[in-house]
């Protein structure tokens, strides 16, 4: 059975979720990276964000009469929005980010406090992640950010697959895989001495 | 005869940003048939995005990568000038076209042209070669994966063993950043410049196509081995498929130097090919 996730998202439902859970998001998903970040922190929300959903990515748009296409929307690097996403979430409250690669301890301990996970979409998967995308409900700070780094607001129906990397339990899929990894090179290491 | 070489130039580089080359796809499929759990639905994932792509004709990947060309070409090919304008020509063309994301940028103004042109690129390797035709490959070069190479300038007493050291100690470093399962070229020798160089080329052959000499093939089967004994996965979250394949090429090397470039391509290891004989016929193939 496939779990979806329909916005707004409650707190106790994503407190249920643990680290190696798939789930899928349907409703409101908005984009912001770095740019972005820094501007709705200095000026605030320009609609209630708490309980949508977050989405590291500069998507690949282009304009069909009046309306946009989303070509592309493939998730950026998360570790760049880590200096600002814990007052990001303290701030806006939204229950899930979408990213790839992770994020640090200080938006590790911010999610456990909000209430809030990190889900890692599939880094490259722009095609499938389009395909989602069931249409653009608004565009903020356009002229002023680009088209890359604007605010994007998205209607999505199944958006994902997306792993649970980071729970609001204060586990990290990242922290244990890299553990695991320094683990395996030492023995690589031993082995290839002997050799 | 510009014109044609132009727009099956621009086929070419539509096939590679649109069509993943069989040899990756038939990687990928194995390894998500010996994955489970987070690794498994990556690859899931990751494989239908590629059918996807393919399907609609739109880029497997948002990035669609620095546009870099290898050609090797015969000394009596007739079509040298034509061929050395089309290639910048295919490029802006394809951008509008295809289209590729805008990906040069000026490093002092941070201009970007749009077109993805730009001062030495695209970039294209000459080689030449006795003979009457030219080959071009074309390898469109992600940002995130590019952004993982180096260039390790060993002592020569490290040797071989010295070379996997350097190799698996690097790859554990990136962890999921290059967007594994990737395939990863190792240039040996040459000076520091050749052996980054060599690193690229080996990427231009087919997945999982060993080198033809029995050394250099075993040095692969050995990095293949230790890297994926390492665990990162696909995407970092854990898993047992790191590398789909590890290629290697070499050049002879200074007696007191023992340069190792170490080239890392993502996943969405695009590739296409453009065979132009002295009679002028053209043939484009996705892949080697």
């Amino acid at each position: 059975m496939e779990r979806v996730f329909e916005t707004p998202i409650a707190e106790e439902r994503v407190r249920e979720l643990e680290t190696g859970d798939v789930i899928y998001v349907s409703g409101m998903l908005f984009t912001a990276r770095d740019e972005a970040h820094r501007v709705l922190l200095e000026r605030g929300a320009p609609f209630p964000l708490e309980g949508l959903v977050l989405f590291h990515c500069g998507p690949v748009v282009r304009k069909r009469g009046e309306a946009w296409e989303v070509v592309a929307a493939g998730p950026t690097t998360s570790m760049r929005m880590e200096s600002l996403e814990p007052e990001f979430l303290r701030a806006f409250r939204p229950r899930v980010i979408i990213g790839k690669g992770g994020m640090g301890e200080r938006t590790l301990k911010a999610l456990a406090e909000v209430g809030a996970v990190y889900c890692h979409f599939t880094g490259g998967a722009g095609a499938l992640a389009a395909q989602r995308i069931k249409g653009v409900r608004g565009v903020h700070y356009l002229e002023e950010l680009g088209i890359p780094e604007a605010i994007w607001v998205f209607e999505v129906e199944r958006f994902g697959p997306l792993v649970v990397a980071m729970d609001s339990h204060g586990r990290s899929l990242y922290a244990e895989v890299g553990a695991v990894v320094q683990d395996n090179l030492r023995k690589i290491r031993a082995r290839t001495k002997e050799g | 005869m510009r014109e044609r070489i132009v727009s099956e130039l621009v086929e070419a580089l539509r096939r590679a940003a649109t069509v993943l080359p069989a040899d990756v796809v038939g990687a990928l499929e194995r390894a998500r048939d010996r994955e489970e759990g987070p690794a498994r639905v990556q690859l899931e994932a990751i494989l239908e995005n590629v059918a996807l792509a393919r399907e609609k004709g739109v880029p497997i990947c948002q990035d669609t990568g620095t546009q870099t060309f290898f050609v090797r070409v015969g000394t009596r090919f007739p079509f040298l000038e034509e061929l050395r304008a089309a290639i910048p020509e295919a490029v802006r063309r394809a951008t509008e076209d295809v289209p590729l994301r805008p990906n040069t940028v000026h490093p002092f103004t941070k201009v970007n042209p749009g077109d993805n042109t730009g001062r030495f690129v695209p970039h294209v390797t000459w080689e030449i070669v006795p003979g009457g035709s030219a080959e071009v490959h074309l390898l469109p070069k992600g940002g995130g994966s590019e952004n993982c190479c180096k260039l390790v300038m060993l002592t020569p007493a490290a040797g071989i063993p010295g070379v996997v050291e350097a190799v698996v100690e690097h790859i554990a470093d990136c962890r999921g950043l290059p967007c594994p399962p990737t395939v990863v070229g190792v240039g040996l020798g040459g000076g520091a410049d050749l052996s980054l160089k060599l690193g690229k080329v080996a990427l231009l052959r087919p997945v999982g196509e060993r080198h033809p000499e029995p050394e250099v093939a075993a040095l692969e089967t050995e990095l293949e081995e230790a890297i994926n004994a390492l665990g990162i996965g696909p995407m970092g979250l854990g898993g047992r498929t790191t590398v789909l394949a590890v290629h290697v090429e070499y050049a002879h090397r200074h007696p007191a130097s023992f340069p190792v470039g170490i080239v890392v391509q993502c996943w969405a290891d695009r590739r296409a090919h453009v065979r132009i004989s002295s009679e002028g016929e053209i043939t484009v193939a996705g892949g080697a």
